[in-house]
């Protein structure tokens, strides 16, 4: 690389690492998941919480059971048994009873097939989402981070009852931060781990293949540093008849 | 332009060297591409065993069904017709299913785990079309002296009714018996082998 | 008695020879490879044309396997991407290598176009070279565009619905037109199955036999090269350039290391940050495809993005569409708006050095502010970087006669 070339990406870099950050959306509303994708014992908890929890209303649909079995190291029959429905075959898809018409009648819209939805909305998102709910001042459940949801809180027994706390701005009311106001059967640091737990499987479902690709990709690294070497040193080589 | 000091034992090894690391390279990426043609998940989902009911099988009747895309015939034979397997014995190319494809349960006379009951791949070992049975004993058009079995229209390949194949036709071996089992009286698991039914 | 090995080489001799009787391998080789001469003074800049060409394999190869498992149809393109993802053995490797080499490519084919820039490689002789050029880049958005309809997810449907009404813009024909692109009245399984038939073969071809009239073309102007002078002008004894090497062996030795490098960044970005970040693979579009509800924020892939900040920037429908027509549109113009005697940068004053790092900065730029959400600030500021892209033609234009030079040597610098 000569110098001229140097010189223009140094200064492309310098003037535009100046300039204000336009991407992103405000990343400060939301708490950062902490989820560890290879940390199988969490996806394992996950699933359970996943398949009490949410698999009633949402479907995963493009997740098989078998292959749960098989990249969480557990028994088909223990995946069967503690994650299936009855009549579920093991390489069935984690599908609904649910059908989509009901659903729309019961919750005014069909909840979302949640396959990839960590890739969609992203963990942090999922996780202080979870966290968000509070009950509003009708009674019903509210989410500072997606307000009126159509969703229920369906963690409020574990995670109890959080009320919000208003402050007043210029005439403005706005809910400073949200209190437990009657705890439920967990501790808040529970509930965390539950949703972080939570979370995790749903990164995992998001993409099964990710701790594979990953593994993989080191070797592919090493075999391609390897071959950029002995490709380096036949260049080298060559290139010592050119003056 | 090339010249002076040139080392061509050099030259020739980092060649070799970066062909073969090259060669190699390559070789690994293939894989992935020759396997994505493998059954997906989603086939091998589909191919999973099937059960059948075969409660209300009568004797003489064959019963279809499909597993992974192949036709599974399931006969309930008469006595009559497993007297007569023996018959035809000297008109059989492999009548021990010796170079024949079938589970280790099923390689006897009448290749099948109970008797009575033949679960065999309808499919000719031939070209692949699926045979008739034609169970009636007596003059064919295709053989004065017939004992009941499979015939195939396509290429006229003939079988006994253990889908052993005769001699002198195009047809290499026997029909194939796929893996299966009983769960229970009444219930015929096509796919899995009786050990691995449990 | 003769060695094997010997024995063997002799046939192998007699095969070479009997098909070379038959088809003109030899020649071929001699002419494009072994007896054409480069110059012999290449810098990181010209290690692209090479890596171009490798990711274009990559991208068929990667995409005929996808084609024999992804579903051209409304209903079930979404879930036949996911099954490529999760079902397919291996699925996943082939999808994130598809859609890492669509970014890969671009960037590739950015940097390419930046050293013609750098050393004037677009200047005579190589007027053609450079048109070709620009036809395969236009080739490649409409490859891109087309493509990122397929996975048929919010920001395949909606950015298809922006980018085809663009077209609705022209006076009179604009809307019968946009429902002919489509075959219907709003984006639908017709505008997904002829976009998939665009994809997977018409712009394929049309970008085969443009890289092709490409390389033809390269191979008799020959190369540029940082200086910007022509090696021809200077030829030995034997008619050969004093300052070329041989493509082959000294030039394939060292692409291949370049593809070492090259391939190194890919795996890295394809086994360990396929998204970037959701720049290569957007958010939104793992929500599959739905006309009831548009995404909050709807942004082209990068690529795209300094277009499509032009076109953001102009509040008026037509003159937007055809600002940022006209913005690719004037690339094509390059060879004569640079009228400087000399080509490359090395020898220009500091004029051209200025406007190429101002043109430079407005491309990167608007591609930043073309992603980002449209504050009024943001809107002022895509105006000025707007202005300050054109202007670099024009300036280009009128500067360049006069323009400070630096004495060309007569043979290349630096090897």
């Amino acid at each position: 690389m000569n110098k001229q070339s140097v010189m223009v990406i140094l200064c492309l870099v310098a003037i535009n690492s100046t300039m204000s950050p336009v991407l992103g959306s405000d990343p400060g509303m939301l708490e950062n998941s902490g989820v560890n994708f290879r940390d199988k014992a969490a996806i394992q908890r996950g699933a359970k919480w996943f398949v009490n929890y949410c698999l009633s209303c949402h479907s995963a649909s493009y997740m098989r059971y078998n292959r749960l079995a098989e990249d969480l190291d557990l028994d088909q029959d223990i995946v069967l048994r503690n994650l299936a429905f009855a009549d579920v075959n093991i390489g069935d898809t984690m599908e609904i009873a649910m059908r989509p018409k009901d659903s729309e009648a019961w919750l005014g819209k069909t909840p979302p097939d949640l396959s990839v939805i960590s890739r969609s909305r992203g963990n942090d998102w999922l996780f202080t989402y979870l966290k968000s709910f509070y009950r509003d001042e009708n009674g019903g459940w509210n989410n500072l981070l997606l307000p009126n949801p159509s969703m229920p809180h369906v963690f409020w027994q574990l995670q109890g009852i959080q009320e919000p706390v208003w402050s007043s701005h210029d005439e403005e009311r706005v809910i400073e931060h949200l209190e437990l106001t009657s705890p439920g059967l967990q501790s808040p640091q529970e509930y965390e781990q539950t949703v972080r737990d939570l979370v995790t499987f749903l990164d995992y479902l998001g993409e099964p293949s990710k701790l594979k690709r990953k593994n993989i990709g080191i070797w592919v690294m090493l075999f391609l540093v390897v071959f950029t070497l002995v490709a380096y040193a036949l260049k080298v080589e060559y290139w010592r008849d050119v003056h | 332009m090339p010249t002076d000091g040139m080392n061509k034992g050099r030259r020739r090894f980092l060649v070799a060297t970066t062909a073969v690391v090259g060669s190699v390279g390559a070789g690994f990426a293939a894989v992935p591409f020759i396997q994505s043609w493998q059954p997906s998940a989603k086939a091998q989902s589909l191919g999973a065993p099937v059960q059948v009911d075969i409660n209300r099988l009568e004797p003489g009747q064959l019963l279809k069904v499909q597993w992974r895309g192949q036709t599974i015939g399931i006969l309930r034979r008469t006595p009559e017709s497993l007297r007569l397997l023996s018959e035809v014995t000297p008109d059989l190319r492999d009548p021990q299913s010796l170079e024949s494809e079938q589970p280790s349960f099923a390689q006897n006379e009448t290749r099948a785990l109970k008797d009575e009951y033949l679960v065999v791949n309808m499919h000719c070992t031939h070209l692949g079309c699926v045979p008739q049975m034609v169970p009636q004993v007596g003059p064919q058009p295709f053989q004065e002296n017939w004992k009941g079995g499979f015939f195939c229209p396509c290429h006229k390949s003939k079988f006994d009714l253990a889908g052993r194949v005769y001699k002198g036709v195009p047809a290499p071996t026997n029909l194939k018996i796929p893996p299966y089992g009983f769960l229970d009286n009444r219930t015929l698991l096509i796919g899995a082998s009786q050990e691995g039914v449990g | 008695m003769a060695k094997p090995a010997s024995m063997l080489a002799k046939r192998a001799d007699a095969l070479m020879n009997w098909i070379d009787k038959r088809l003109p391998v030899a020649a071929f080789w001699k002419a494009t490879m072994t007896g054409y001469y480069a110059p012999k003074n290449f810098n990181f800049w010209y290690y692209m044309g090479s890596l171009a060409l490798l990711v274009l394999v990559m991208q068929i190869v990667s995409g005929i396997f996808l084609t024999m498992f992804y579903k051209p149809s409304a209903l079930e393109a979404f879930a036949s991407v996911e099954y490529i993802m999760r079902d397919v053995n291996w699925g996943w490797l082939i999808r994130y290598m598809h859609s890492t080499g669509a970014s890969f490519f671009f960037i590739i084919i950015y940097l390419h176009m930046f050293r013609s820039l750098l050393y004037g490689s677009h200047r005579k002789p190589r007027e053609l070279l450079w048109i070709f050029g620009m036809l395969i880049y236009l080739a490649l958005m409409a490859e891109a565009f087309t493509g990122y309809v397929l996975p048929w997810g919010q920001m395949s449907y909606w950015g298809a619905q922006v980018i085809i009404n663009l077209f609705g813009a022209i006076p009179s024909i604009g809307e019968p037109l946009t429902e002919w692109i489509r075959g219907d009245f709003s984006i639908s399984d017709a505008t997904l199955n002829r976009f998939f038939a665009l994809h997977v073969i018409a712009i394929p071809l049309a970008l085969l036999a443009l890289v092709m009239l490409h390389l033809v073309a390269l191979r008799e102007t020959g190369s540029n090269n940082p200086d910007g002078i022509e090696i021809k002008a200077n030829k030995d004894a034997n008619g050969l350039p004093k300052d070329g090497i041989p493509f082959h062996p000294y030039y394939t030795v060292k692409d291949i290391f370049g593809v070492g490098i090259f391939l190194l960044l890919f795996a890295f970005i394809l086994f360990f940050w396929p998204e970037a970040g959701g720049i290569f693979l957007e958010r939104d579009n793992f929500i599959p495809a739905t006309p009831l509800v548009t995404p909050e924020h709807i942004v082209p892939v990068w690529y795209f993005t300094p277009y499509y900040a032009i076109l953001k920037a102009v509040p008026d429908k037509l003159m937007g569409v055809i600002l940022m027509g006209a913005s690719v549109l004037i690339l094509f113009f390059l060879p004569w708006l640079d009228r400087s005697p000399v080509k490359s940068i090395r020898y220009k004053g500091t004029w051209y050095k200025v406007l190429l790092a101002l043109f430079t900065i407005a491309f990167i730029r608007l591609g930043m502010l073309g992603m980002a959400e449209g504050t009024p600030s943001q809107t002022i500021e895509m105006r000025v970087w707007t202005f300050v892209y054109f202007s670099f033609f024009i300036l280009l234009f009128f500067l360049s006669p006069k323009g400070k030079t630096k004495p060309v040597p007569d043979r290349v610098t630096r090897r």
